[in-house]
């Protein structure tokens, strides 16, 4: 029966969602290949381990807590040393991550300490045998690979949101581990941590998705797409890259190819196009709904509803009318 | 200031992907190439670097078979001073391996600096740079949307999500670049006939049998076809009433 290790992502000493999908998948994994033992790993400053007996709920049999002034930020080398050794360490089958930005930071460091295999922005995988089977959009999502991963231990990062588990909870154990060297010691220090001062959810965590195009015309238009997001009241504004080239809204808010690959529940698309670099970012969205004045826009031929005509006209009345089916249930 | 950029030959994404009748490659056939776009940035960021220096060395270098000599070939047309191709048939689904050759043809060179792309949009593991750099025995921070190098030290901000971090390095350094670096320039005129003449080493690339293999390849399944709920904003209720009902998502 495999042990897999989940490693738990944490940001200014909170757990983060890609690091519960991470046990959670793992969990899942066990299960699925005949049981075995999910082991979370929690790296942060002191107090970081007060969050480890709530990994219980997500599957993990034991939680590891490892607890350093020196992991207060993010810390690349310290961090794939600790999990590196544990890999070895534990004999685990496999080494779950989020294919969040630490976590792709993450995964080819340690691969490349273990000398390893490793895969990135995973939406699927299965234990076969000596093999890791896996699911890996690759040509901006126009292609699905299944790709056979062989090696002891593999890594693996999973593209958030993408592995659903039911919930599996149980008591962990918790363990207390040790730094490997001095953590405080490395070549690459993270001096800073800037949180978003933005009280919006983040993209990929928020269910809805409001999403401006070119078709805004101007930086200030956004405040239509920021009021329709407020409608919602769970909903994080995003914008193309045609958007964010034109300095009307941050990098951070791309959706596309070269920006955040986002799958919410919904997504409200305001006068985009729907142009391939965009499309990729987002077409695995449960539902999309397009409002744009060109009947003959390709963003139509993703979107599940989609409205004809004038976003100035339309974007009012639906934030409007949202607001009120809100209040109304 | 002597840097490496690692660039990747990748299908233009906008083209019709099809599957080759192997079921375990692309069809290549009506398919453009072109430098990936972070790897153009990252020859771009190579380039401003250099110039503010006032001297130096670019060197570009990719792994593939001889078609990635358009590419390097681009890049120097861009006002890199030179190439080097890592010929091999095909480049293989496992970045370790690609990291390997990498790394193997990077070892010491002088680098002060070896960069790359932040994630390759065809294969996209984003994995190979950090591979690289540890086999290297070299410091590392992926993802970078600033960068300041001064006195032999480098500061860089990766965009998380939805925050930002500040990395502190010493050089040499491996460096992945995200977008927002820069924008890269075009080649001019008087840039493609120069690069024309730029020299441009063929080495065989050693690959190892690679761990991560393609075992099936397919087209995602189409989107059901939506529909159009109406005209202006007297859809609104109807979209309203289908996002309450059908999609019940509000």
């Amino acid at each position: 029966m495999p042990t897999i290790l989940a490693y738990v992502e944490t940001r200014a000493g909170a757990v983060r969602k890609v690091g519960l999908e991470a046990v959670a998948a793992a969990r899942a994994t066990a299960d699925a290949a005949g049981g075995g033992e999910v082991h979370a790993l929690v790296v942060g400053a002191p107090g970081v381990g007060a969050a480890a007996g709530a990994l219980g709920e997500d599957g993990a049999d034991a939680v590891l807590v490892l607890e350093h002034p020196a992991f207060e930020r993010y810390n690349p080398e310290a961090t794939s040393a600790v999990v590196a050794d544990r890999l070895t360490r534990g004999g685990y089958r496999l080494g779950l991550l989020g294919s969040s930005a630490q976590g792709r930071d993450l995964a080819p460091r340690v691969a490349g300490v273990l000398g390893v295999p490793v895969v990135t922005d995973v939406t699927a995988l299965r234990l076969e045998g000596e093999d890791v089977v896996v699911t890996h959009p690759i040509d901006t999502g126009k292609v699905i690979a299944t790709l056979v991963v062989r090696g002891t231990p593999a890594l693996v990062a999973l593209r958030p949101g993408a592995v659903a588990a039911g919930p599996a909870p149980r008591q962990p154990r918790v363990e207390t581990i040790a730094a490997v060297g001095d953590p405080a010691a490395t070549r690459v220090v993270t001096t800073e941590l800037t949180l978003g001062t933005s009280t919006r959810l983040d993209l990929g965590d928020a269910p809805v998705i409001v999403s401006g195009g070119r078709g805004l015309r101007s930086a200030e238009n956004f405040r239509l797409v920021e009021e329709l997001a407020g409608a919602f009241g769970n909903a994080a504004v995003g914008a193309t890259r045609a958007v964010t080239d034109e300095g009307w809204r941050p990098h951070s808010e791309q959706i596309g190819q070269t920006g955040r690959l986002v799958s919410p529940d919904l997504y409200v698309a305001v006068g985009i196009s729907g142009a391939i670099q965009h499309l990729a970012g987002m077409r695995t969205s449960r539902t999309i709904v397009a409002i744009n004045k060109d009947k003959d826009a390709p963003i139509f031929k993703v979107a599940d509803y989609g409205i004809v005509g004038d976003v100035f006209e339309v974007v009012p009345a639906l934030t409007a009318a949202v607001r009120a089916a809100r209040s109304a249930s | 200031m002597k840097i490496a950029v690692c660039i990747k030959r990748v299908p233009v994404q906008e083209g019709r992907f099809a599957i080759a009748p192997s079921g375990t490659a692309i069809d290549e056939a009506g398919l453009k190439y072109d430098v990936n776009d972070f790897d153009l940035w990252a020859v771009e960021a190579a380039l401003r670097l250099k110039e503010k220096a006032g001297q130096g060395e670019v060197v570009i270098v990719s792994l593939g078979p001889d078609a990635v000599q358009e590419q390097i070939r681009k890049a120097l047309s861009m006002g890199a001073d030179r190439g080097l191709q890592l010929r091999a048939s095909a480049v293989p689904p496992d970045p370790f391996v690609v990291a390997t050759a990498l790394a193997d043809a990077l070892r010491g060179g002088g680098y002060d600096l070896i960069l790359f792309g932040r994630v390759a949009v065809d294969d996209a593991f984003g994995a190979t740079g950090a591979i690289a750099a540890h086999l290297l025995g070299l410091p590392c921070v992926t993802g970078i949307s600033t960068l300041e190098i001064a006195n032999g030290r480098g500061r860089a901000r990766r965009e998380l999500e939805g925050a930002q971090e500040v990395m502190e390095f010493p050089l040499p350094a491996v460096l992945t670049i995200d977008e927002g670096l820069n924008k890269e320039r075009l080649p001019s005129l008087k840039g493609i006939m120069a690069a024309k003449k730029k020299p441009l080493e063929v080495r065989a690339a050693t690959l190892a049998e690679p761990r991560v293999t393609v075992r099936r390849l397919e087209l995602p399944a189409e989107r059901a076809a939506g529909r159009i709920v109406g005209q202006g904003a007297a859809a609104v209720p109807e979209l309203v009433r289908l996002l309450q009902t059908e999609a019940k998502v509000l």
